[in-house]
């Protein structure tokens, strides 16, 4: 065992890379359940943002536009969902299961064939000065512009949710939707948006995995992290800060155990590696124990379906 | 000429149709400005789909309104708004985990800065007399205060015509008092009011002018102060209508009540909920104890812990002398105890179960619906059979599902599941809401002949026709705690408003 070999500085700045995805994934997730729906398609949507992100790169050769494809592919994922549940009124939770099932199936079929091909290069954001400042220019600033955007959709999220009348009406509609229709405003409606928002964002998280932080296409490629913003939409308790927490704390272990692993610790590596699920069931365990949904701060609505009878 | 009082909202041949009812029927009126107008009818008389059309939350089949002499047909309730239309919803409005003002802004078109809005908040509530703090969280208000949101949400707007839905249903006899100084108020500075209720002496002590409605149509109108309350009473239900019998009492000569509890004090399991306080009452054999209180001063709690789906120390609830706190709700029905919730769908009955499973879930123990641990299909079903048939329940057949049945006639169901049981307990939340004149009397005639037949009665209720008309001793929940029980006879409107917890804090309006 030699633990020498880890580099604090090198581990920190490999978290917030590996955190993007299920950052981005869960600050989509958050504000699709601020609207009252709970999609558990991420891992569905996410991959089919990997794999479309993926055919877009390659055939343009331009990640900007991967990314964009990455997004448009989970967006057309979850407006399959959107059509089901707000639609449809089907079931949320099987149509979300059903979601991941599907996007997972269909990204094998359309991957068969860009398996072994190399996409094109991200490359850093050129931060001039700030990148050669002494350690902390290595871990900050010599990252590619993902991860950067990342954080600044949580911090826009926040400032949305927070101040202005866009998410106010978002969060009046996850509270109570009767009260919302009665008072005029257009439920369905706002919740699809909400729903093609948290698809975009699960598939720009998947195409990060794709594009950089693979970067190639494997069937199967998101291994969970889907799951994993799930979890960290509740172990933020839907607020947008606490999901960069949640994001770099799991992002944080998933780096870790990779290091313990090249550091010969001496566990079994396959404890290590299930070891970011492990700590996922525990945090939902102990976050939904005891005092209820109102602890949890949950929205009162998640979860149901809408239909103006009258 | 001048017209001297022009209409400011006239209303001809509004009618609605919706798969199966006719909810308007060619409804005509008109208000003018000032006039506190009542909308009377019984539930299902179409008084909300009315209401819902003029506030643009639903499209009329046919006919047309004029408001301010131009015709007007509001496509979306931000367009009535608009032109000067706020309403008070019944229930359905609010959000609970948004602060006041955030909840006031999302019922306005155009709402100021939050911190403008927030002093606007507190100048306009002091000056009606409904202070409120803009910052608290509406899931911790009293139902009063939950209303006062409501009404101020629409003052901000300086409504031309406010509607109100059932505004005193949550409100102690004080509150009412208030709130009416607060419309009258309004309407003497010129803003016309349509006040729907049921109540009708509130109708005859508030307003100028009332419509009264029967299964959609306009079945009659009247200026409520020169009619009795019985003669409206019967234009609205289209019957004359029979108070409920009641025989003398016996005395059953037990010396321990059939129920007692004492120091009463548990936790809500509910969110927002109130905890109960050191609750205590007797109840004798043949005895109704009737217990007044606003919606959420534990009310749901006091009956989960009756039921036993709270439990608590054993002492604390006693049967005939016998601890049973800590027993489980199938324990306390095998002793005799019977509960009926307040929420039809969801607590009291399994919405998408037959009514024969749904009779089944409640009956099992005490009509030995099983035989070997498999449940006798046929017992139930012929039981479910005649509680429809005893109790008037309108239904194609038992099979049915219980979200099928109108709220009333599953509420029918429901209290006939419960007091056929030969109960020696009974404890009910809420026996008449939402049913007709007529169903509520029948309901209220079973619990008496049920106390006749020597079984204790506790009746929860936010009605107090429902209290008074039933109970032998009345007491009052008020924030989790129980007023001593005292009789029913004598008893002043005043005394019970009193108990109930007075005017919670309000003022009385002191503007202009």
């Amino acid at each position: 065992m030699d633990l020498s070999s880890i580099n604090p500085a090198v581990l920190i700045a490999s978290l917030m890379v590996a955190s993007v995805p299920i950052m981005l994934a869960a600050i989509g997730e958050l504000v699709v359940e601020k609207a009252g729906v709970l999609n558990l398609g991420v891992e569905g949507m996410m991959i089919m943002g990997a794999i479309c992100g993926f055919i877009v790169a390659v055939n343009t050769g331009s990640p900007v536009a991967g990314f964009l494809g990455g997004a448009a592919g989970g967006a057309v994922l979850s407006l399959v969902f959107a059509l089901l549940t707000q639609v449809l009124l089907a079931n949320q939770v099987a149509s979300g299961l059903a979601l991941t099932l599907f996007g997972v199936g269909l990204s094998s079929l359309m991957g068969q064939g860009f398996v072994g091909i190399r996409p094109p290069l991200t490359s850093a954001v050129d931060l001039g000065p700030l990148a050669d400042i002494p350690v902390l220019g290595h871990i900050l600033f010599r990252h590619d512009p993902m991860v950067y955007i990342a954080i600044a959709v949580v911090a826009g999220v926040w400032a949305v949710l927070r101040f202005t009348r866009a998410g106010l009406i978002l969060r009046a509609v996850g509270e109570s939707h009767e009260a919302a229709h009665a008072l005029g405003y257009k439920v369905t409606r706002i919740r699809i948006m909400a729903i093609l928002f948290g698809g975009a964002m699960a598939g720009l998280g998947g195409a990060y995995l794709s594009l950089i932080r693979v970067p190639q296409w494997t069937d199967g490629i998101t291994a969970g992290a889907g799951w994993i913003a799930l979890a960290i939409v509740v172990f933020a308790s839907w607020q947008p800060w606490r999901v960069l927490i949640g994001a770099y704390l799991f992002g944080g272990i998933s780096v870790l155990q990779l290091n313990l692993q090249v550091a010969k610790v001496p566990i079994p590596p396959e404890y290590l590696s299930m070891s970011p699920y492990l700590i996922t069931i525990l945090v939902l365990v102990i976050m939904s124990s005891g005092k209820g949904r109102k602890a949890l701060n949950a929205p009162a609505a998640l979860g149901q379906n809408f239909h103006a009878s009258r | 000429m001048t017209d001297p009082a022009p209409d400011l909202l006239r209303i001809e041949g509004l009618t609605k149709t919706y798969p199966g009812v006719v909810a308007n029927d060619d409804v005509s009126f008109a208000i003018s400005k000032g006039e506190i107008h009542a909308l009377l009818g019984e539930n299902g008389a179409g008084k909300s789909t009315l209401v819902k059309m003029i506030y643009g939350l639903v499209k009329p089949d046919r006919g047309g309104m004029v408001l301010h002499g131009q015709a007007f047909a509001p496509t979306r309730p931000s367009a009535a708004r608009a032109a000067g239309v706020a309403m008070v919803f019944q229930h359905f409005s609010l959000f609970e985990a948004l602060n006041v003002a955030e909840n006031v802004a999302l019922g306005m078109e155009s709402p100021p800065p939050m911190r403008e809005l927030a002093a606007r908040i507190r100048a306009v509530s002091e000056d009606y007399g409904l202070p409120l703090d803009p910052a608290r969280m509406v899931g911790d208000l009293s139902a009063g205060e939950r209303q006062r949101v409501e009404i101020v949400r629409c003052l901000l707007q300086d409504p031309k015509l406010l509607i109100m839905d059932e505004p005193t249903s949550v409100l102690t006899p004080q509150e009412v008092d208030i709130l009416f100084q607060t419309l009258r108020k309004l309407s003497a500075e010129g803003t016309a009011i349509l006040y729907i209720s049921h109540k009708l002496e509130e109708i005859r002590a508030l307003c100028d002018e009332a419509t009264i409605l029967r299964r959609g149509k306009v079945v009659g109108s009247c200026t409520p102060r020169d009619v009795s309350a019985r003669e409206m009473a019967e234009m609205m239900v289209g019957a004359v209508l029979t108070p409920p019998a009641r025989a003398a009492r016996r005395d059953w000569g037990d010396a321990q009540p059939a129920l007692a509890v004492a120091g009463l004090s548990v936790a809500s399991p509910i969110p927002f909920g109130t905890s109960l306080k050191e609750v205590g009452f007797t109840v004798q054999r043949g005895e109704v104890l009737g217990i007044a209180g606003v919606a959420g001063n534990g009310q749901d709690e006091l009956l989960l812990a009756l039921s036993g789906e709270l439990r608590c120390a054993p002492g604390m609830v006693q049967c005939f002398g016998k601890p049973i706190g800590h027993l489980g709700p199938n324990e306390r029905r095998a002793m005799g105890f019977v509960a009926a919730p307040e929420d039809r769908l969801g607590h009291a009955a399994a919405p998408d179960m037959s009514l024969v499973e749904n009779a089944f879930l409640s009956g099992s123990v005490r009509k030995g619906l099983t035989r070997n641990g498999f449940i006798d299909w046929a017992r139930a079903k012929t039981w479910a059979e005649e509680v429809v048939a005893q109790y008037d329940v309108r239904t194609p057949g038992t099979w049915v599902a219980a979200r099928a049945l109108s709220g009333g006639n599953l509420q029918k169901f429901l209290m006939g599941r419960e007091l056929s049981q030969s109960p020696e307990v009974v404890i009910i939340n809420q026996p008449t809401w939402g049913v007709d004149a007529a169903a509520a009397a029948f309901i209220r005639q079973e619990i008496l002949n049920r106390a006749q037949d020597g079984a204790a009665v506790v009746v929860i209720s936010q009605d107090l026709d429902d209290l008074l008309e039933v109970s032998d001793r009345f007491a009052a929940l008020n924030e989790g705690r129980l007023t001593p029980a005292r009789p029913t006879e004598g008893l002043t409107v005043e005394e019970i408003g009193l108990m109930m917890g007075g005017a919670h804090g309000m003022e009385v309006a002191h503007h202009g």
